[in-house]
């Protein structure tokens, strides 16, 4: 059986029978007035995981975290951290720290001010609150703006500081709300990896809330795809991109062709659909059940499409004629759309791993697109 | 920005302060007038002063309004902030917005209102008039203008910090006194300030409510005018408008220097 391309590490405890959730989050509901934000979800995280709760903004995510950080309280269902029931318990007996999306830094604090604030709560002794302020200070490397402000600050400094503040205390779980969200795009990605290296160092549980997929894709162990208060699929990155379980979860994870049609035949563990519209017979593998008749989704993401002017060999499946209509270069990659006679737009990518083509595709040009049995989604609900 | 300045410009903007200030400067000049008749001059003379420190009843009137300013606003400011506090952080109880408006009505009510029914309340119950009978009166009409300025900071306060220090383990005391009251600080201490001056000119409110003994600096100026004015009240007034004029003064140099470092620093900042 050949398996999913992208492999990180042999951290899997959600793999293992044996191995206790550190968060078990059992069927909880959260209403605000007739709306809910968290609809009967349930969810477990283990301990030094990585973890992303992803989603459109008012899915529930935020609402999910906070409820773990005793701002909400559950309207019903439980939640559990290291086995402990943690209803009643207000924030600041819970052993969780948040980092917040605007970091929420004292303004009148001085940087070592706000990350001993939380160690000076638990009656730490000074010079042991010095030691641990200078340890954390030297973490995120701003051993030379302790005394500074805030607002003395740079907006990736701050969110040092917000980091450091939340990982002084050493919480059992580390709850971050759109920890890139205000920073620009390349600071963005340098801290990605800073944050994993931190989750690394120091072996904390990690529960990210994240809009932006490409932030939990990089980052996370698992992802919790979450839309209207539900989990729509938890799983690695490689398994989220590459086997979504739904038509929403494929079309919510990076680019996407849908097809939807009813199944006309099923041989040898092989599905064909047939996309009437478009004239296009789709051959599968046979990933999930179906039948004859059956109306059923087929995704295929770009990158797995091949684009060129020669006929391919078998041209009556998985394949379509058309004119190519847009083309999109990264640099990188390029991304071409191929309109089909139907109108329908299809979206192929292909890595641009030489610099120099003979006669390269352009605008208008007629050309084929296909795909292997193997390379699209095959989609029951 | 249009810097020339047309004769039209020139004219009103002369006519407003002069409309503004005309009066305030002529009670000044006066005030250093030798002559006993307000309105003719007759050379400068500090004798008005030495003659007004040497005047016991006006004293004692300034001791009066000074303790019952001090007190009254110290209590209006805990009480403001307090209601502030409720009105914009428990957004969901019923007649929230009752609350508010009544919040907001005793700044708009007559005081004739206010210091009449202060009166009446005093003498149902039995309270005798004096010094204390001014200073709840006092502390009654000013701490809604505390609540008003302290609710105003309040609604731009990230309320991430507050959840921020009880994620550190702050209980919500601690986090009131560490984190909240330190960030509202410049809008209670402007409340008080607030609340002061209006304790120091009332004349109203203090007449109705006040008794033998607890005569407040207007109320004196205000029974001596009525026997003519004389060039100590002139006097009295302009050390009254020296100490308003220095406080705000002082106020505004602070908050611009404030804002001016803020600002370089959050530049400097942003250079990193």
């Amino acid at each position: 059986m050949k398996s999913l391309g992208s492999f990180r590490r042999k951290f899997a405890p959600w793999n293992d029978p044996e191995a206790k959730p550190y968060i078990s989050i059992e069927n909880v509901t959260k209403k605000f007035g007739n709306f809910t934000a968290v609809d009967d979800l349930s969810l477990t995280i283990y301990n030094r995981e990585f973890f992303a709760l992803l989603g459109a903004s008012g899915c529930g995510k935020s609402t999910l975290l906070r409820m773990l950080a005793g701002f909400e309280e559950p309207t019903s269902g439980r939640i559990l951290l290291d086995g402990q029931d943690m209803r009643g318990i207000p924030p600041y007996k819970r052993p969780v720290n948040m980092m917040f999306q605007s970091y929420a830094l004292f303004p009148h604090m001085t940087v070592e001010g706000n990350i001993a604030f939380g160690l000076k709560q638990d009656g730490m002794p000074a010079n042991e609150i010095a030691a641990r302020v200078a340890e954390m200070l030297k973490l995120v490397k701003l051993e030379q703006f302790a005394k500074r402000k805030p607002h003395q600050l740079s907006g990736g400094q701050r969110q040092r500081v917000a980091l450091a503040r939340c990982v002084a205390k050493r919480p059992k779980v580390l709850l971050l709300d759109e920890p890139l969200g205000a920073l620009d795009k390349k600071l963005r990605e340098e801290t990605q990896f800073e944050l994993m290296d931190l989750q690394m160092k120091l072996g904390l549980t990690f529960v990210v809330v994240t809009h932006d997929q490409e932030e939990a894709m990089t980052m996370a162990d698992r992802i919790a795809v979450m839309d209207k208060g539900k989990v729509m699929q938890v799983a690695t990155p490689a398994e989220v991109y590459e086997a979504p379980n739904s038509k929403f979860v494929a079309d919510f994870i990076g680019n996407v062709n849908m097809f939807e049609g009813p199944v006309s035949t099923v041989v040898d563990g092989k599905v064909d659909i047939d996309i009437a519209a478009d004239k296009i017979t789709i051959r599968t593998d046979a990933t999930r059940d179906c039948s004859s008749g059956q109306e059923v989704g087929f995704a295929i993401r770009p990158e797995k499409i091949r684009v060129s002017r020669k006929e391919p060999a078998n041209s009556a499946i998985n394949s379509a004629h058309g004119e190519l209509y847009d083309i999109a270069y990264f640099g990188d990659m390029t991304v071409f759309h191929v309109r089909l006679e139907s109108g329908r737009i299809i979206k192929a990518a292909s890595l641009n791993a030489v610099r120099t083509v003979e006669d390269p595709l352009g605008y208008d040009d007629m050309v084929w697109v296909n795909f292997d049995t193997d390379a699209g989604i095959l989609l029951t609900a | 920005m249009n810097t020339t300045w047309s004769r039209f410009n020139i004219v009103s903007l002369v006519i407003g302060f002069a409309f503004l200030y005309l009066p305030i400067v002529l009670l000044v000049v006066f005030s250093f007038n030798e002559s006993r008749l307000v309105t003719v001059w007759a050379g400068f003379s500090t004798k008005w002063y030495v003659s007004l420190f040497n005047n016991k009843s006006f004293i004692d009137a300034a001791w009066v309004t000074i303790r019952v300013g001090l007190i009254s606003a110290t209590c209006a400011t805990v009480l403001g902030t307090l209601g502030a506090l409720a009105l914009t952080r428990y957004t969901r109880f019923r007649g929230r917005m009752l609350f508010s408006a009544m919040i907001y009505a005793p700044l708009v009510m007559p005081e004739v209102i206010t210091g009449l029914s202060l009166l009446l309340l005093f003498v149902a119950i039995g309270f005798d008039r004096g010094i204390w009978t001014v200073t709840l009166a006092h502390i009654t009409f000013t701490m809604c203008f505390v609540a008003v300025v302290v609710q105003s900071r309040l609604v731009s306060f990230d309320r991430s910090l507050e959840e921020a220090a009880m994620d550190l383990g702050a209980t919500p005391v601690t986090t009131f006194f560490k984190v909240t009251l330190p960030v509202i600080l410049p809008a209670v201490v402007s409340g008080w300030m607030l609340a002061f001056t209006l304790s120091l000119d009332d004349l109203v409110i203090s007449s109705f409510t006040s008794g033998p003994g607890a005569t407040t600096l207007p109320m004196r100026i205000y029974s001596q005018v009525r026997l003519g004015v004389t060039p100590e009240i002139n006097a009295a007034c302009t050390i009254l408008i020296a100490i308003v004029a220095v406080g705000v003064v002082i106020a505004s140099i602070a908050n611009k220097r404030r804002e001016v470092q803020k600002a370089r620093d959050e530049q400097a900042a942003a250079r990193h």
